[in-house]
């Protein structure tokens, strides 16, 4: 496992082009072309700023403007739960590669997290143009916290998608089984609502023990709250966490290797 | 080892399987249930144990010294493939040791990977990168890529616009161009035009020249013969020789033609006993309806009973029964026949057809002035070809016994097929003796 794991590195150049390549091939055709990857963001935006502003208007004050305060949570899920939609379909629809070729499989997987961590950037870009609109900034000083847990998401998520796309070639069931718990999931955490509700604060304890509640929390207060970055004691933590993902989702991705060119 | 790979210097092989099988695994359908339970139990690695098991090679050995080409014959699911991916390094070996020595470009599938949506370009880059490749050499092979797979002028296009020739012909261009040490082929020939055919050999001709070691898989026998300095035959995943390419494709053709032989028998069996099994039902042979008609083509056999045929064989140049005849060898057709009692009538008759049904050849006693005088008992004919002039195919045979009106006593249609085999893929039907003469400025030789 240590073996295989050094020579991820060598396949950056791999990588790279593959993610162009899924970037490309996305949007290739279509007349918006790449700029769908920010129109698909900013129509959602609209969406959601019209329905929380004019139909649903949000009595609570904490979360105003409130589609700056989703978005926060929303372009980190929606990375989240893409990449792992295609990664465990990756290595299936991917399948000439492994049996034809000599390819290293554990790309496929990490193209998927990749190409999707591009589409969050670009959100970004989005909801940075929203927060200039509703003249609402972040505290600059705890900006280069934010860089840190994107990439410790970015491990925990790679480290998931490796451990799903490795058993989803045996277990093909895994996934329509994600797609639904990704949903449950996503309502378990405070991404439409705030952390700061007393029935959410009521069952911290529940709460704490999701690690996407960590990540989320940690984006919200960086980019939305004011006050200091109160939830960095957690980061330490989720950091080491995700790392142990890591590891033992390549555990599991190096177990099964072999049975990959057979099993697909 | 063969004479060749001594004979070269003592190098380290290129290619070096030692003891080496290989078991696949057959996942079989497993469900949500097991998954439930491996989840329950805690033991998904444990439970993904295989239920079945298939040996695709037994402890085969074999090595391939740098430059040197080494043909793999055999059936289909002899293992050849499945030796190819383990040198490939795709798959694992379940015992034994595999060893490669160089960069390895496999031809197994072309153009996998390539992305419908994108250019052929981008294809090209991606696919590069994928073989090993870095940036930097795909842009300065480019041209010659592009320029061997004759698509300048698509080359921006997106792939799905390709036809397959031209999917093919940008895959194996590019595998081509990685520069291998050890090319790996796995019947990738077949692809392509004539014109494009010759144009990868001549690459692999290029190879050899510039002391490449290639792995070649094929069905294609003259291939290996012509190209490879050793073959090796494999059969139900166990390696059965291994030397000189004429030699070993040798065995494998006469290991083929047993086969064919072994076939054709059974096949003949089945029909004759499918086509008696009325007639011993219901005493006299059914109907006679359409009996005299040649060129109603269905198998079978009919007639009115009174003398009947028993068992037909045909004989080959050793006067032995067989199914397989070679083009320009004699050809016996014999069969028994048995009256119930005393005829004058009697015409005994034979007709070869091709598979299509084409009538090649047929004749008869009366058309060739034999006068019938008495027929009783029992009774031996055969019909002796003294060279069977056809070019090869599979043919089938009528034998019949009728009235001369035409009237059948017993008639056998197309229940007795035989192969007829040939070095030369001339065509058509009949190969008539013949030879070539040159004069003037017409210079040839007969090859090798």
């Amino acid at each position: 496992m240590w073996h295989n794991l050094a020579q991820l590195p060598r396949y950056r150049g791999l990588v790279q082009s593959l993610v162009a390549r899924e970037l490309k091939a996305r949007y290739r055709g279509s007349v918006l072309g790449f700029f769908w990857s920010f129109v698909n963001p900013l129509l959602l935006l609209t969406i959601y700023t019209f329905v929380f502003n004019t139909i649903l208007p949000n009595a609570n004050q904490d979360t105003r403007p409130y589609s700056v305060f989703m978005f926060c949570g929303l372009l980190p899920w929606t990375w989240f739960s893409s990449s792992l939609l295609e990664a465990t379909g990756s290595l299936i629809s991917g399948g000439t590669l492994i049996k034809k070729v000599l390819f290293p499989a554990e790309v496929l997987p990490i193209v998927s997290v990749l190409a999707n961590m591009v589409h969050f950037l670009l959100g970004l870009v989005i909801l940075a143009a929203f927060m200039i609109g509703t003249h609402h900034y972040p505290d600059l000083i705890d900006l280069p916290w934010f860089p840190v847990v994107v990439l410790v998401q970015l491990v925990f998520t790679a480290g998931l998608a490796l451990m799903l796309s490795a058993l989803a070639v045996h277990f093909r069931d895994i996934r329509d089984l994600l797609a639904n718990l990704l949903t449950f999931w996503f309502f378990a955490t405070p991404i439409i609502y705030s952390y700061l509700m007393p029935e959410v604060q009521r069952l911290y304890w529940l709460f704490r023990l999701n690690p996407f509640y960590h990540f989320v929390v940690s984006y919200q207060e960086l980019l939305f709250f004011y006050g200091p970055f109160g939830h960095l004691r957690w980061l330490g933590p989720l950091a080491a966490a995700s790392v142990l993902v890591f590891l033992a989702g390549y555990w599991i991705f190096d177990r099964l290797r072999d049975s990959f060119a057979e099993a697909v | 080892m063969s004479p060749a790979a001594t004979a070269s210097v003592r190098q380290a092989p290129a290619i070096e399987l030692a003891h080496v099988s290989k078991v696949y695994r057959r996942y079989g359908g497993r469900h949500f249930a097991t998954l439930k339970s491996a989840l329950l139990s805690g033991s998904l690695i444990r439970d993904l144990r295989p239920e079945e098991t298939f040996q695709a090679l037994r402890d085969v050995s074999f090595t391939v010294a740098p430059g040197q080409t080494l043909g793999v014959i055999g059936r289909n699911g002899s293992g050849k493939s499945t030796a190819l991916k383990l040198v490939a390094g795709i798959t694992k070996a379940t015992s034994g040791s595999v060893a490669v020595r160089g960069r390895v470009s496999a031809l197994i599938e072309l153009g996998a990977g390539f992305h419908p949506e994108i250019s052929g370009r981008e294809n090209v880059f991606i696919n590069g990168i994928m073989l090993g490749l870095t940036k930097r050499e795909i842009q300065r092979r480019f041209d010659e890529i592009v320029e061997f797979a004759e698509l300048r002028e698509f080359i921006d296009a997106p792939v799905k616009t390709y036809s397959s020739g031209m999917y093919m012909r940008l895959g194996f261009s590019v595998a081509i161009h990685v520069d291998p040490d050890v090319l790996l082929v796995d019947e990738v020939l077949a692809v392509g035009d004539e014109g494009f055919t010759h144009k990868c050999l001549d690459k692999f001709g290029e190879f050899k020249r510039r002391g490449k070691t290639i792995l070649l898989v094929t069905h294609s026998l003259g291939l290996v013969e012509r190209f490879c300095d050793d073959a090796i035959w494999l059969d139900a995943g166990v390696k059965r020789a291994e030397g000189d390419p004429k030699r070993v494709v040798g065995a494998y053709i006469t290991d083929v033609e047993r086969q064919e032989e072994r076939f054709l028998a059974a096949s003949d069996a089945r029909t004759t006993h499918d086509a008696a099994a009325p007639a011993a039902a219901d005493g006299p042979l059914p109907a006679e309806t359409g009996a005299a008609d040649m060129a109603q083509a269905t198998e079978g056999r009919w007639g009115s009973g009174g003398v009947t045929i028993g068992s037909v064989s045909l004989l080959g140049a050793d006067g032995q029964a067989t199914h397989l005849f070679h083009t320009g060898e004699p050809f016996t057709a014999h069969f028994n026949v048995h009256a119930d009692r005393p005829v004058t009538d009697f015409v005994f008759g034979i007709g070869l057809f091709s598979a299509d049904g084409v009538c090649v050849y047929g004749t008869n006693t009366d058309v060739e002035e034999y006068a019938a005088e008495s027929l009783q008992g029992d009774a031996e004919v055969s019909l002796s070809i003294d060279a069977l002039d056809l070019v090869e195919g599979t043919y089938k045979l009528d034998v019949a016994v009728h009235r001369r009106d035409g009237a059948p006593y017993d008639y056998h249609r197309f229940l007795y097929t035989f192969r007829v085999k040939s070095r030369l893929k001339d065509v058509g039907i009949y190969r008539p003796k013949h030879r070539w003469t040159f004069t003037g400025g017409a210079r040839l030789k007969p090859k090798p």
